[in-house]
């Protein structure tokens, strides 16, 4: 038997990859899984981050909620990258299924950007003294951010026609990760109330070990529970967007058989 | 347990956190079923009517 070569295999796996009728299977397939893993891992990681790991010495037990907080933050800008490399793919290569990525990360990034913004607010309140500062850059951004996811949702509903939906809504998306990495470098660039970053940094992250797995465990919880939901949206997104073909009409005939 | 609920009096700010972060998580995952179980419920009312196709528009034909 002969090897099939690296870069043959690689197309096949992104024709594969553009192909709705596949995606639709693999994501109905690695949903239980993901969904399975991540709930495991959320009652591992609370569990730990609430009764096992020590108080800050500073905060208290206020620190807590940095199991949380940090997990829906790093989600909120790494849906957006995930959003808009797929409104990106979509709108290069003209690749529909990419764009249906986009719409499903759409409003899951946005309730994670609010979550970020929520429990740092109520962190905020016994360490800073207050839940929201209007002059505080970090907090500024992460606003910013949910803005723009929210405004991507309300721009596809502006318009009838989905494709000129998907063209118009990437550009917009395209153009506002530049806010990702400013979100990210905020805390350095102005040091007002919001502090430092904990885990990527110069010198490596700033937090003791019984501090650090729990929130390695949520960073993971959280990043499966994201994936779970992703791939639900996506079928749904799916059947949505191919109700005319033969492949999802004899799905449908099938599920009500 | 008391002292534990307590979190050395910063209890209602944890708690209220992980409680809100829990209420948004239970309504993401349901809304994420939904979306998908409605789109398949559309499909099968609609089936009917996909039989038949719509007489071309006269913009798609000039």
């Amino acid at each position: 038997m002969r090897a099939v070569p690296l870069r043959s295999r690689l197309w096949r796996a992104f024709h594969q990859l553009g192909s709705p009728p596949y995606v639709y299977r693999l994501a109905g397939r690695l949903s239980p899984w993901l969904g399975a893993a991540s709930c495991v891992l959320l009652a591992v990681g609370a569990f730990w981050g609430l009764v096992l790991a020590p108080p800050d010495y500073l905060q208290g037990d206020s620190f807590r909620i940095i199991y949380i907080h940090v997990p829906s933050a790093y989600l909120s800008m790494g849906g957006y990258v995930l959003m808009a490399v797929a409104a990106a793919i979509g709108y290069i290569w003209r690749m529909k299924l990419a764009h249906g990525v986009a719409v499903c990360v759409a409003p899951l990034g946005a309730w994670f950007t609010a979550l970020a913004l929520i429990t740092g607010g109520i962190w905020g309140k016994p360490t800073w003294g207050t839940y929201w500062e209007w002059g505080d850059a970090r907090l500024m951004f992460e606003l910013l951010l949910l803005f723009l996811y929210i405004g991507y949702m309300v721009l596809r509903m502006s318009f009838d026609d989905r494709d000129k939906a998907d063209r118009v809504s990437a550009l917009l998306a395209v153009v506002g990760v530049v806010n990702v990495p400013i979100v990210h470098y905020s805390v350095e660039w102005w040091t007002t109330l919001h502090q430092g970053p904990t885990l990527i940094r110069e010198g490596g992250p700033s937090i003791t070990m019984d501090m650090l797995i729990p929130l390695l465990i949520m960073l993971a919880a959280f990043s499966l529970f994201f994936g779970w939901l992703l791939c639900k949206r996506l079928q749904g997104e799916i059947l949505r967007r191919e109700r005319r073909t033969r492949w999802v009409r004899n799905l449908a005939a099938e599920a009500a058989a | 347990m008391s002292e534990f609920l307590d979190m050395g009096g910063h209890g209602p700010y944890v708690w209220s956190a992980y409680g809100v972060t829990l209420v948004v998580m239970v309504y993401n995952a349901w809304a994420a079923y939904r979306h998908q179980a409605n789109a398949l419920a559309r499909l099968q009312q609609a089936e009917p009517e996909q039989e038949t196709r719509a007489k071309p528009t006269v913009r798609q034909i000039g």
